[in-house]
Formats: C-alpha cells, sequence, structure tokens
C-alpha cells in the first residue's frame, strides 16, 4: 500500500491483514491487507470473479477465511466466524438483493433488530427508525410491506435498516446492481449524503463515476489478489498499474490515461 | 330401503361429533407442537439432532398410522416394567392413546413440512440477520420460522383435514367417535349405508368449515407479504 493511501490520523476503524480465502482449491483472496481509518470511503472494484464480494463479506463475517486477521473498531473476528456477534452494531451490511424481512412492514425490518438485540426500548426505536426512514427519504413508507415498494426504495429501506443499529462501517455489496437504471442514483444520492456526514464506507460497486466522486482510496483487485491499492485521485488520474489502466479505460471510454 | 333410519341415526352420531372435534383438534395441535422441534432438527447442523429427527419422521411416516395405534392401546400395556409409571394410566384410556398415536404420527407429517419451510427461507434472510446481530435463535424465531410458515400455511391447513380423516382410526381401539359410533349403530340396525352416509356428511361438514376456517387465515396472514416480492410499485 502507497504511503498516500494510508491517511487514517487515529487507530484504524478497520484492519485486513494477511488475508487468505479459498472456495475449494480455488484461491478466492490471497494475502489482502487494507486498513480503514474513521470517516474514511473505500470503493473496491475490479472484474467479475476478481473477489470484491468475498473480500467484503470476509470483512461483515459471512465468509470463513482460511487465515489472516480482520478486527473491526477493535473487535477481532475469528476466521471461522463463530465470533460474528462481536459485529454487532459496529457493522451494517447492505446486499445486492436488499434481503429485507418480508413479512415484517417497512418499520418492523428498522426496529427488529434495535429492539431485540439491542434490547432498545419500542418507543425508541420507533423514533430512531423514523429518522433514519426520514434521512433516505421514505416517510411516508413506514407501514407497508418490502413487496410493495420499488427496488430502490427497498435498497433505501436496507440502509436505514442497517444504520438503526448505530454501525461504525458501513458496508455496500454492489447495492445497485439489482436494480433498474433509474432507481440507481436514487441509492447513490443516499451512499453521498452519508459520506458528506462523515460515516466509515466500503463499498464494492461498478458504478465508476460514483466511486469516482466519492471514494476517498480505491482497492482494484482481480484474481483474489489486489492489484492496486490507492487514493481515488490517485486511481483515477494516474492508475499504476495496465490492468487498472484498461478497466479504466472500460469503465471510462473516451477518456485517456498516460 | 328405510329412510327414517337417517333422521334417527343423526342425533346419536352427533353425540359422538364431539369426540371426533377433540381427537382432530388435540391431535393436530399436540402434532403442531411437535412438529416445530422436529422440523428445527431437521434443518438444523447438529449432526445428531437431524439424525434423531430423520429417524423419527423415517419410522412415522413408514409405518401405517392403524399400526401404530394398536401398538400403543394394545401393545405398550402388555409391558409390565410400564405398570406403576406415570404414563399408565393413559395407557388404558382409548381416547388418550389415540390422542398420542395421531399427534406423534401428525408431527412427523408436520416436522417434514416445516424443516422444508424453514430450508426455502432464502440464504440471504440469514446473512441479513446475521449482520443485524441476531443471535441463531433470534434469527428463527423472528425471521425464518414467520416466513417458514407462511410458506406452508396451506398445507398445514391440509394436515388438519388429514389428521379429521385419521381420527377415523381411532374406532378400532374402541373409541366411540363419529366412526366407532357409526359401527356400532350398524351391529344394531343393519343400515350400513343410512348410518356410514349419515357419518360421511358429519366429516364433510367439518372438514369444509375447517377449510374455510384455514383459507381466511391464509388470506389474513399471507396478505400482501409474497416472499422474496421485488418491485410491486
Amino acid at each position: 500500500m502507497s504511503p498516500a493511501a494510508r491517511q487514517a490520523t487515529d487507530a484504524p476503524v478497520v484492519t485486513v491483514r494477511d488475508v487468505n480465502k479459498k472456495f475449494g482449491t480455488f484461491d478466492a483472496l490471497s494475502d489482502i491487507n487494507v486498513e480503514l481509518g474513521k470517516g474514511e470511503k473505500l470503493v473496491i472494484c475490479g472484474p467479475s470473479g476478481s473477489g470484491k464480494s468475498t473480500l467484503i463479506r470476509c470483512i461483515a463475517g459471512l465468509e470463513k477465511r482460511v487465515s489472516g486477521e480482520i478486527s473491526i473498531a477493535g473487535r477481532r473476528l475469528d476466521s471461522d466466524c463463530a465470533n460474528a456477534s462481536v459485529l454487532a452494531g459496529v457493522i451494517g451490511m447492505v446486499f445486492q438483493q436488499f434481503n429485507l424481512f418480508p413479512h415484517l412492514t417497512v418499520l418492523e425490518n428498522l426496529t427488529l433488530a434495535p429492539r431485540k438485540v439491542l434490547k432498545t426500548s419500542k418507543t425508541e426505536a420507533d423514533a430512531l427508525a423514523r429518522k433514519m426512514l426520514e434521512r433516505v427519504h421514505l416517510s411516508a413508507h413506514g407501514g407497508k410491506y418490502p413487496g410493495q415498494l420499488s427496488g430502490g426504495q427497498q435498497q433505501r429501506v436496507a440502509i436505514a435498516r442497517a444504520l438503526c443499529m448505530k454501525p461504525q462501517v458501513l458496508l455496500f455489496d454492489e447495492p445497485t446492481s439489482a436494480l433498474d437504471p433509474e432507481m440507481v442514483h436514487e441509492v447513490l444520492d443516499v451512499m453521498a449524503s452519508l459520506a458528506s456526514e462523515g460515516m466509515t464506507m466500503i463499498v464494492v460497486t461498478h458504478e465508476m463515476s460514483f466511486a469516482r466522486s466519492f471514494a476517498d482510496r480505491v482497492l482494484f483487485l482481480e484474481s483474489g489478489k489486489i492489484v492496486e491499492a490507492a487514493s481515488a485521485a490517485t486511481f483515477f488520474s494516474a492508475p499504476s498499474h495496465e490492468r487498472s489502466k484498461a478497466f479504466l479505460r472500460k469503465s471510462f471510454p473516451g477518456m485517456v490515461h498516460q | 330401503m328405510n329412510f327414517d333410519i337417517f333422521a334417527s341415526t343423526f342425533m346419536p352420531l352427533l353425540a359422538a361429533f364431539g369426540t371426533t372435534i377433540a381427537l382432530t383438534i388435540f391431535g393436530f395441535t399436540f402434532g403442531q407442537i411437535l412438529g416445530l422441534p422436529v422440523g428445527i432438527a431437521l434443518s438444523s447442523n447438529s449432526t445428531i439432532a437431524k439424525t434423531l429427527a430423520r429417524i423419527y419422521t423415517f419410522v412415522w411416516r413408514g409405518t401405517p398410522l392403524l399400526v401404530q395405534l394398536l401398538i400403543i392401546y394394545y401393545g405398550l400395556p402388555r409391558l409390565t416394567f410400564l405398570k406403576g409409571t406415570v404414563i399408565w394410566p393413559f395407557l388404558i384410556a382409548p381416547l388418550v392413546c389415540a390422542t398420542i398415536g395421531i399427534a406423534l404420527n401428525s408431527a412427523a407429517y408436520t416436522g417434514a413440512l416445516v424443516g422444508g419451510g424453514i430450508q426455502r427461507v432464502a440464504a440471504g434472510q440469514r446473512e441479513a440477520a446475521q449482520t443485524l446481530g441476531f443471535s441463531k435463535w433470534q434469527t428463527l424465531r423472528y425471521i425464518i420460522l414467520p416466513q417458514a410458515y407462511r410458506s406452508i400455511f396451506p398445507a398445514i391447513g391440509n394436515e388438519f383435514i388429514l389428521v379429521m380423516k385419521a381420527s377415523t382410526l381411532a374406532s378400532a381401539i374402541a373409541v366411540m367417535d363419529v366412526t366407532g359410533a357409526a359401527r356400532s349403530i350398524v351391529a344394531q340396525t343393519y343400515a350400513p349405508f343410512q348410518v356410514f352416509a349419515v357419518a360421511g356428511l358429519l366429516y364433510f361438514v367439518f372438514g369444509s368449515i375447517a377449510g374455510q376456517v384455514f383459507r381466511f387465515l391464509e388470506a389474513r396472514r399471507l396478505g400482501p407479504i409474497g416472499p422474496g416480492a421485488a418491485s410491486a410499485s
């Protein structure tokens, strides 16, 4: 990692050190190292099958790994994820397929975890949920079921649900890939406003123009390895690696990199 | 054919109808209660729990209910070591034996239903629950089971009707339900067609009402919530 890419002022919120992950004999991730300071926004990009989703799922405690350290806000995640519950209230995860609870109303989706996991009172959880719904511009939809909402609305509910646990890091695994094009921007707008409020975020995305305006740092993966880790400014204006250049040429046709 | 028998049979059979209703409702309810842990065990990661549940459902679904009832009512009291235990008084009451037998049988079928329902809940639901910090049991209680039961609800309604039909076998162990009462009336009147026709009518009415109740519950509980429903704006 280049020195410029490491801007964390205080102790890192997210530490990923020498992480290796296999699916059978296939090396899904090899020797991954990332550190993320408070308030930093990291975009993970790369071609399909490069391991970006696997990496963010490892950080979320959803994938076991062979070796390496992952700790978030000082909480160390076992490599078999047996202690994944230590991440409760520390991480928030937003999935490509939303994964809202279809049998609960929007408001219930937002209040269930605060009430059952954090033991917050119903009044308090409701108040927080309404505040978060307002933040994602869905105040009027609290009583609806997820199936009655559009994809973009569902994904914004999913973001609000994650926020209700007051996480220190928000993880996004291709949050707009399952959306119709006209709904992508409403989700990206919400993400950008969270970023401007200082939320620490890791985002796996194919939306490269969004990544350019949003990210502090970029991790470019291929075949489970970090090809390039750089500040966003460097990555988008002067990528150092041939593979990154080729990837960016495809993402931004018409732009020429040296 | 003596048509008066239709009328004269009706009241005694209606009196026995209470037994059929009780047998069905208690057999079904205990079957549901026992079937839930069986279903959870079937879909669990624990090899021991899964194996035990598989053996149970395999044996109970693989043998006839009639034989199971005969073993419980006629067979178990021959096991002298059970004499003096807490279960002994129950083994000589035919209605209790029939309820236990039907419940154990229904639990095996219900367990398989519930286990299948749990497995059909999308993996993403568990993942979302985990990242929100829910424990395994909380996930099961608040996320997985409510969805599993919604998806198998029509089959559970069907199971109720099957339990009602299965309850007729209780007459083989001296239970005076509608079928048992009908057989004893036939022995006196020699009018099997009329008597069994009335019995069949009672079952039909009971089953139809139960079916309506389940359809009503389904419409209310399964309303606008299609699992995995994507965009419906």
